[in-house]
Order: structure tokens, then C-alpha cells, then sequence
């Protein structure tokens, strides 16, 4: 967390691009969730309402309608492999078994050293490039079984 | 496979010129056509574009001037009008408004500007989806340069990241998300030409559609009307192939390529000499054509014969392996999982489909439920506030259809005839995984 400026003020310097400050919601709340880990606690719901005048109730609302967010503790990376149809039929779910092999969770858990989350995901949007697996955000492309055990590795060693 | 694969629109330069920089792009003649669309009448600039047919490349082939058009004047609303990006490209096999923002992105924004012009609106919003991630990196620096640079003169472009969800590329999600709301669909009218963006008049279009304009004011509405197959489908599309095919990719062609040309000459056929089982030519919530209409032109008019559309021009190739029980249940759970909920048909309508695919699929069902489902997909269809619910019926009805004997065997053999051998064996969805939760240990939060 940047001790640098009040987040409320970051969050108003974005929200004046908006003709009206709700539009900043979504951002806001990505900027909440980067400085809490990467996930959005209670106390992050009442940030983003007192810098943009909503209630905790009202950003929670938001947030939970947006796969990005998430409103538990996730890992401090996340993997994320598409599992749509193009992915699909071209071998996703092998991609996915070989993460889940190699770091010993199941979609939607966390390494029990709270380092990697992993998921499956609707389309990213790389479909003539199978399998797509996202990497914090970042997009690799042409993944096979054969390459995840490099790629936990380089994700673990990212840090 | 076809001699000239044609010329090429959207992308033109983007092979021999990194232009994603503003100088490389200036100097293949890039914003000349802001230049001179800015010493336009608005009206005149509608025109080239109802000229040259251009249509909607999102996926509802809507003419880009009519939609320009339905904007009223700002005597009649005296409110700020809006124009806004769909770059929230979401439709499983579309891959193809990422291409344009990562070798284009200043086309896109030179397009904006002269739309933005056309409409006589000051305020730019591009909305890109939160999972572009580079794309969006991309796109803020040509925006940062272009700015710089004092191209944009009184318009102000703000780009905006979405976080997650299908139903925000749909235009009315689209304006509730970018309004910092949950993106559920808006009922209609009023339509956003009229009440969009902060209930102000909006024009949406989608990336490809609006970095196509500038290119249709380089080379006149009058010869770009001659490119494709006129006269209802002019231009070029990035025809985006996926599934089992040799290579997969984005390729600009002419709309009126045959799916026949694409699979089997551009993207080098089916691998391992496999055979075709299906095509789905717009995209995942397009109804589904089988080998024998493969020699079909990639245009409206000819799929509308057939009963599907272009689509967003997304072209899945299956092969013999797949289920298609299993493919019309991964299309289902995929659109249960980003139904916004606001509706009954779409809500529950998918959630039911689901249920009895896993039950078909299960060898659990009776024949009576694959008219059930049939039944569940028609009374979706037509029947809700966006198209989100139709985009589940259509191509899952398809399916039922055309592969009737297939989903039988089912049933007959109370088990999935490919005994475990489909390509899409066992694929989970991400609507099953909220179940889970996160391990919490030491170093995380909790």
C-alpha cells in the first residue's frame, strides 16, 4: 500500500474524466482491490463509497456482479485458463488438469502458501490461439500441458 | 484456394509498419482523414458512410450512417452527445478487436474523432474489456501520444477498463456498466440514439466498425461499396478462425470468402487429415451449419439463408471428435454463467437448458426432453430484454436440430456414445466453480 496520497484523492483524480462520479466505480474499485491484495474486504466497499459518495452496500453490489473482482482472498497471483468452447476443443481441459497437477489445488483455489490462485475463465478473447492462459491479466498464448510446470515455475519466480 | 485474397482495410500497413506509433502512422497517411473529415459537413461524412454500406462489425450488421442519423440534432436534446467504443469483445471465437488495438490502435482512435465529429460530440468512451490487459496498455499510450500531439481538439477521449463480464458488450450493459453500474441490459425503447449514455444521445459502435472509417473516407463510400459482396455486405472483415483447424488466427478478407476457402485454404485445413463435423460461422451463439453448407460466402445475405448469421464474423471449426451434446452444454453453461439476471426467459431459461443437457449428456434424459428443450430455447427466444438469452437458444436449438440422431443415441444408449472419447470430454466450466473457496493460510489475508 503507497503511503504517498490518500486514496480517496486518487480516486477522485480519475473520477473527474467522468461527467458524473459514479462512473468511476469500476475503476475505483480495481484501485481498491490492487492495495488490499487483491481482493475486495468489507473496508474496501466503504473506501470506494466515501471517496465517490456510494454506500458499501452500493460498490458491493457492483463488485460482486464482475468476475475480475474477487470477494474472497485470492493468491497473490492468479492463473487463469479459458475453458470455452475454442480452448475446449483443442485440448483446455488437459491445460487445466496440468495446473491443477502441479500445484496440488482445484479451480477456484489457492496454493496453501497463499502464492497462486487458480481459475478457469470464460473467453478472453484468444481463440485461434489455444489454449489462453492468462497470467495476472497478462495473455499466454499456444499453451500446452507440456509447458505449465515452466510456467508455475516463472509465475512463483515472477515475485 | 482463391487467387487475390483482396485488398486489405483495417489492417492495411500494419505488416510493414509498427503502427502503433504515431509517427509510423502519420506517415503512411494516418489522421490525413480526420483532417479533412473535420473541414466536413457532418452530414457529408454520413453520407460517404451510408455510400459505402457500411455495417456494424459487432455482431447486429446495423448501417453505421443510419445509426448516425438517428441522433437528433442538439437543438432538439440540448445535452451532451456521446460516442462509444465497444471494445468489450466477449463472443467466444471473437478475437479480432484485440488485433486491431494492438497493431491499429490510432486508426481506432482517428475513427472515434471523425464519428465524434459526425455527431457533433465532444466526449469520446471507449470501453475495453477488463481481461485486454496490454490491449489497454496499447491503446493509453496512442491515446497519450495523440493527445500530445493536439489531434483530438476540443474531444476528450477517456478509455475505460470493464472487469469482467459478457453482457457489458452488449450495448445497453455496456452504458449501465460504464455508468458505474451492474451491466444489466436497459428494455427498449427508448434506444440509445435517443437516451444513452447518462440518458444523453449515444452512438456505440463496435472497434472494427469504427477503425473501418476512416479507411472508407481515404478511398471514397463509392469504392469501398465495391469491395466484398455488395450490396448488402461491402467491405472486408478480420474473420477470426478457431477450433480444429491447422492455423488459427485472424485474416482480412473480403466479406463472400466461401467457409470452405477459409478452413481449408487460409487456415490449412483440419489436422491429422480429420473430418469436418460442424461450423459455426458468427461466433458461439450463432446457430450451427454442417459440411455440407461449407461452400456458403461468409455474407449476410447467404447465411440468412441458411438461418445463421456472420456474427462477429468468428468462424469455430469442429471437428468429428466432439460431442455435440457436450458442445450445446459448454455454449449453455457459458451463457447461464453471464445471463446479468435481470430477465426470466434468459435467467432461468439457461439455467434449464443446462439441467437437461447434463441429464442428455448423463444418458438420464427421455426423448421427450429433447423437445423440452427445444420448447425451453423457443421460449427464450424473441423473448427477452437483450439478445443475450437468444444468443443461448439459437445455437443450442441448432444443435438439437441438425444433430438429432446424435443427442438420440443418447438417450437410446443411456450414456454419451463417444464413451469418454469426445474432444470435449469432462471440460469444466467456470459456473461451477463458485463453489469453491479459496484455501485461506498464513500470508493471505483472510
Amino acid at each position: 500500500m503507497t503511503a504517498s496520497r490518500p486514496f480517496a484523492d486518487e480516486v477522485r483524480d480519475v473520477a473527474d474524466q467522468y461527467p458524473e462520479s459514479r462512473s468511476a466505480v469500476l475503476p475505483a474499485l480495481r484501485m481498491a482491490q490492487e492495495r488490499h491484495g487483491g481482493w475486495l474486504p468489507p473496508e474496501a466497499f466503504v473506501e470506494v463509497g466515501e471517496a465517490l459518495d456510494l454506500t458499501p452496500a452500493y460498490c458491493k453490489a457492483v463488485a460482486s456482479f464482475y468476475d475480475m473482482f474477487h470477494l474472497a482472498p485470492v493468491g497473490k497471483h492468479l492463473i487463469e485458463v479459458c475453458t470455452n468452447i475454442c480452448c475446449g476443443l483443442r485440448g483446455a481441459q488437459s491445460v487445466l488438469d496440468a495446473f491443477e497437477a502441479e500445484l496440488g489445488v482445484m479451480p477456484g483455489e489457492t496454493t496453501r502458501d497463499g502464492e497462486i490462485t487458480l481459475r478457469a475463465v470464460e473467453c478472453i478473447g484468444g481463440c485461434g490461439w489455444p489454449t489462453v492462459v492468462a497470467l495476472d491479466d497478462y495473455h499466454r498464448l499456444n499453451v500446452g500441458p507440456e509447458d505449465v510446470p515452466a510456467i508455475v515455475q516463472e509465475v512463483r519466480d515472477g515475485e | 484456394m482463391a487467387s487475390d485474397p483482396g485488398p486489405i482495410v483495417v489492417l492495411d500497413g500494419a505488416d510493414d509498419h509498427d503502427l502503433t506509433k504515431l509517427s509510423e502512422y502519420q506517415a503512411a497517411g494516418g489522421y490525413a482523414q480526420l483532417e479533412r473529415a473535420r473541414a466536413m459537413e457532418p452530414g457529408a461524412i454520413v453520407e460517404e458512410l451510408n455510400t459505402a454500406n457500411l455495417r456494424g462489425r459487432g455482431g447486429a450488421f446495423f448501417p453505421v450512417g443510419r445509426k448516425m442519423q438517428f441522433i437528433p440534432p442538439k437543438e432538439q436534446i440540448p445535452k451532451p452527445h456521446y460516442v462509444c467504443v465497444n471494445a468489450d469483445e466477449s463472443e467466444p471465437g471473437t478475437f479480432k478487436d484485440r488485433e486491431i488495438m494492438q497493431r491499429v490502435p490510432h486508426r481506432l482512435i482517428e475513427g472515434s474523432l471523425i464519428a465524434a465529429h459526425a455527431i457533433d460530440s465532444q466526449h469520446v468512451f471507449i470501453y475495453i474489456r477488463g481481461e485486454y490487459l496490454r490491449e489497454f496498455e496499447i491503446l493509453r499510450e496512442a491515446l497519450d501520444e495523440g493527445r500530445a500531439a493536439g489531434l483530438f481538439g476540443d474531444v476528450t477521449i477517456v478509455l475505460h477498463r470493464g472487469a469482467g463480464a459478457y453482457i457489458c458488450g452488449e450495448e445497453s450493459g455496456l452504458l449501465e456498466s460504464l455508468e458505474g453500474k451492474r451491466g444489466q441490459a436497459r428494455s427498449r425503447p427508448p434506444f440509445p440514439a435517443i437516451s444513452g449514455l447518462y440518458a444523453s444521445p449515444t452512438l456505440i459502435n463496435n472497434v472494427e466498425t469504427v477503425a473501418t472509417i476512416p479507411k472508407v473516407l481515404e478511398l471514397g463510400g463509392a469504392e469501398y461499396a465495391k469491395l466484398g459482396a455488395p450490396p448488402e455486405s461491402t467491405g472486408t472483415r478480420l474473420f477470426c478462425v478457431s477450433g480444429n483447424v491447422v492455423k488459427g488466427g485472424n485474416y482480412e478478407l473480403p466479406m463472400g470468402i466461401t467457409i470452405r476457402e477459409v478452413i481449408y485454404g487460409l487456415a490449412g485445413g483440419i489436422p491429422e487429415g480429420r473430418e469436418l463435423k460442424a461450423v459455426i460461422p458468427g461466433g458461439s451463439s450463432m446457430p450451427i451449419l454442417t459440411p455440407d453448407q461449407i461452400d456458403t460466402p461468409l455474407e449476410h445475405d447467404a447465411l440468412r439463408a441458411l438461418d445463421t448469421f456472420l456474427g462477429a464474423a468468428a468462424v469455430i471449426v469442429v471437428d468429428e471428435r466432439a460431442c455435440m451434446v457436450q458442445l450445446g452444454l459448454r455454449v449453455a453453461q457459458f451463457y447461464m454463467h453471464e445471463s446479468c439476471g435481470k430477465c426470466t426467459p434468459c435467467r432461468e431459461g439457461t439455467r434449464w437448458m443446462v439441467q437437461i443437457l447434463e441429464a442428455v449428456e448423463a444418458g438420464q434424459a427421455s426423448h421427450d426432453e429433447l423437445d423440452l428443450l427445444l420448447d425451453v430455447c423457443d421460449r427464450i427466444l424473441g423473448k427477452c430484454l437483450c439478445p443475450l438469452g437468444d444468443a443461448a437458444a439459437m445455437p443450442v436449438a441448432s444443435y438439437v436440430v441438425k444433430f438429432r440422431d446424435e443427442f438420440r443415441r443418447h438417450v437410446d444408449e443411456g450414456a454419451c456414445p463417444f464413451g469418454g472419447e469426445s474432444s470435449l470430454e469432462g471440460l469444466f466450466a467456470p459456473v461451477d466453480q463458485h463453489s469453491h473457496h479459496p484455501v485461506v493460510e498464513e500470508g493471505v489475508p483472510a
